[in-house]
């Protein structure tokens, strides 16, 4: 009984943790969505107008259509994954703000949920900015890409959740280009973004299989073109099942690393 | 089971241990602080002081024995303590990318209080701390001294029925300390209950009725320091210097010796230092005199709590 009313998160104490990102997250507001902005043009406009100069289409669309319906999920997980990643990391080790924040009515529990909220949050943010952009490109082809963001709430936890966990067990700041190098960057080459998976060998499509970006892209993309397939439903079944498998971890080895 | 505690303490710890793999960090401590007291907790680097505040505060849970603040068990009821405490931990954990005003109103908010509640609060502890003309300053350009009265201001936002200091002025320049000193006597005159660790002997003197000293993960003396001081070193302290220079330094420091016999209660060797306690030490000065006991410097002062500090936790460096 003790030990277990440690070791529960309230909903009250994550939604209090945050409110303070939010809080803080407030004052860079108007730079940081004009830099999303930005960003995703640059990327459409050279791949579009440069790289979909040479490419006529892929899988019967024009390659701007292809790439942006998929890019859509990268800008969501960089959301996600920046924020578990060196920003919690800066708040947890410089700052030591986790410190201050639990010798309130928070504890541990509530700081990671409140972290991993906050980075779905962003996730949803930034992936729909970019939607907007690619909308105004006139790629989007459905109304179902109205439901992209709740995917990026959900796509957004479980990018938050892998990235926790990789911040509480790490040594130091400098260890993160790891996390990118061998993790996000492979997985934004071969998770279907840049050309389809159906043409590799299967073991690569295997290995794609196991990635978890790879099913955000396939349903973005689905939902933006308005073509689903049974699928797509265990691409939402894959995400669930690794995020509610793995969410248990961060808060665990979060609280190891801060209560010595 | 262990009892409940009685009405009038704050925080009762009995054979209190905080051990890991290798070291045990507090080792089986017994302790009682009162209501509306300042209670200090002395003790060279590593001897268990964080860890006894961290487990108080209950951010780290006790290895064994029992631990009650307000009443209540450290083990089963965390948060409902810790919505009563303030707390000013060792590190500054201050948001420095927001205003002064900001930090309060948004730590307030980890205490559920209403945003409006929340801002009026931040105004009048601004003002208790003499930060109202910098509360729309960022907190990365506040001084050293500034950011610990805001901890402080921060501290005293859920008007806590226990205040937890570790370490509030270490780094701080004189006369931040005092500034920092200062308000703390302010807030023991309104009754809140205060613990707080140091290791400067000046801040336990001037602020604590009662203190601990703690040496490797125990508590080696108790009491108020006055008579800590008393009861250990005595009223005064004569200081000799400058044996070595002698040629028959070791004869002259064991003549010195038996020349106190009988004014002195105990003495200490360190180096060249021979260091006397007694209750009266110009009997002393004389005698030492009268049986030709001369060396390069021979001072009286009164005995301080630092006497105390060092003869129970010897003089070897501690990192």
């Amino acid at each position: 009984m003790a030990a277990g009313s440690r070791m529960l998160f309230s909903p009250r104490g994550a939604l209090r943790f945050w409110q303070r990102n939010a809080f803080i997250f407030r004052r860079i507001f108007p730079e940081s969505i004009a830099v999303n902005f930005l960003e995703p043009v640059i990327y459409l406009l050279a791949m579009g107008l440069g790289l979909g100069a040479y490419l006529s289409t892929i899988g019967g669309l024009p390659y701007l259509v292809f790439v942006a319906t998929g890019m859509v999920s990268t800008a969501a997980m960089f959301g996600a994954t920046f924020e578990c990643t060196y920003n919690a990391y800066v708040q947890m080790y410089y700052e030591k703000a986790y410190d201050g924040v639990i010798t309130t009515p928070l504890n541990v529990e509530d700081v990671v949920v409140g972290e991993i909220l906050w980075g779905a949050t962003r996730s949803v943010l930034y992936g729909t900015i970019f939607l907007v952009v690619v909308w105004i490109f006139g790629v989007v082809r459905s109304p179902l890409a109205l439901l992209i963001p709740a995917l990026f709430l959900v796509s957004g936890l479980m990018f938050s959740v892998i990235a926790m966990t990789f911040t509480a067990v790490n040594p130091s700041i400098d260890y993160f280009t790891f996390y990118f190098a061998l993790f996000i960057t492979p997985m934004f080459m071969f998770s279907g973004v840049f050309f389809p998976l159906d043409a590799l060998p299967p073991w690569v499509r295997t290995a794609a299989w196991l990635t978890p970006l790879s099913h955000v892209v396939s349903l973005s993309r689905g939902l933006a073109l308005g073509d689903l397939s049974a699928r797509h439903a265990w691409d939402l079944v894959w995400m669930l099942v690794v995020t509610g498998v793995l969410f248990p971890l961060p808060v665990m080895l979060m609280r190891r690393r801060l209560v010595k | 089971m262990m009892a409940s505690v009685s009405g009038t303490s704050v925080v009762a710890a009995a054979s209190l241990t905080k051990r890991y793999s290798a070291v045990t960090a507090v080792d089986g401590i017994t302790f009682q602080v009162q209501r509306g007291e300042c209670f200090g907790f002395l003790g060279p680097n590593g001897a268990g002081k964080t860890t006894t505040m961290k487990m108080t505060y209950c951010v780290l849970p006790p290895t064994s024995g029992s631990l009650h603040v307000l009443d209540m068990d450290v083990r089963t009821h965390a948060r409902t303590i810790k919505a009563r405490l303030g707390v000013v931990t060792q590190d500054n954990t201050l948001d420095s990318a927001l205003t002064v005003r900001e930090n309060l109103v948004l730590f307030a908010r980890y205490f559920d209080m209403p945003w409006r509640i929340a801002r009026r609060r931040a105004e009048t502890l601004l003002e208790f701390v003499s930060l109202t003309d910098r509360g729309n300053d960022r907190v990365e350009h506040l001084s050293g001294g500034m950011r610990r009265r805001l901890m402080v201001a921060r501290a005293l936002l859920p008007e806590p029925d226990l205040l937890i200091l570790d370490e509030p002025t270490t780094g701080l320049d004189p006369q931040a300390r005092h500034m920092v000193w200062e308000k703390l006597r302010q807030l023991k005159r309104t009754g809140v209950t205060q613990i707080l660790t140091t290791h400067y002997m000046e801040e336990a003197a001037a602020l604590c009725d009662r203190i601990v000293i703690m040496d490797q993960a125990r508590i080696v003396a108790e009491g108020p320091p006055a008579e800590l001081v008393r009861t250990h070193v005595g009223r005064e302290v004569v200081e000799l210097r400058g044996f070595e220079a002698l040629q028959d330094g070791p004869q002259v420091m064991k003549a010195a010796k038996a020349a106190a016999a009988g004014l002195a209660e105990a003495h200490e060797v360190h180096g060249d230092l021979l260091l006397l306690y007694t209750r009266d030490g110009e009997a002393l000065l004389r005698r030492l005199r009268e049986q030709g006991v001369t060396v390069e410097s021979a001072t009286l002062r009164h005995a301080t709590l630092e006497d105390v500090f060092l003869k129970m936790t010897g003089r070897m460096l501690r990192d």
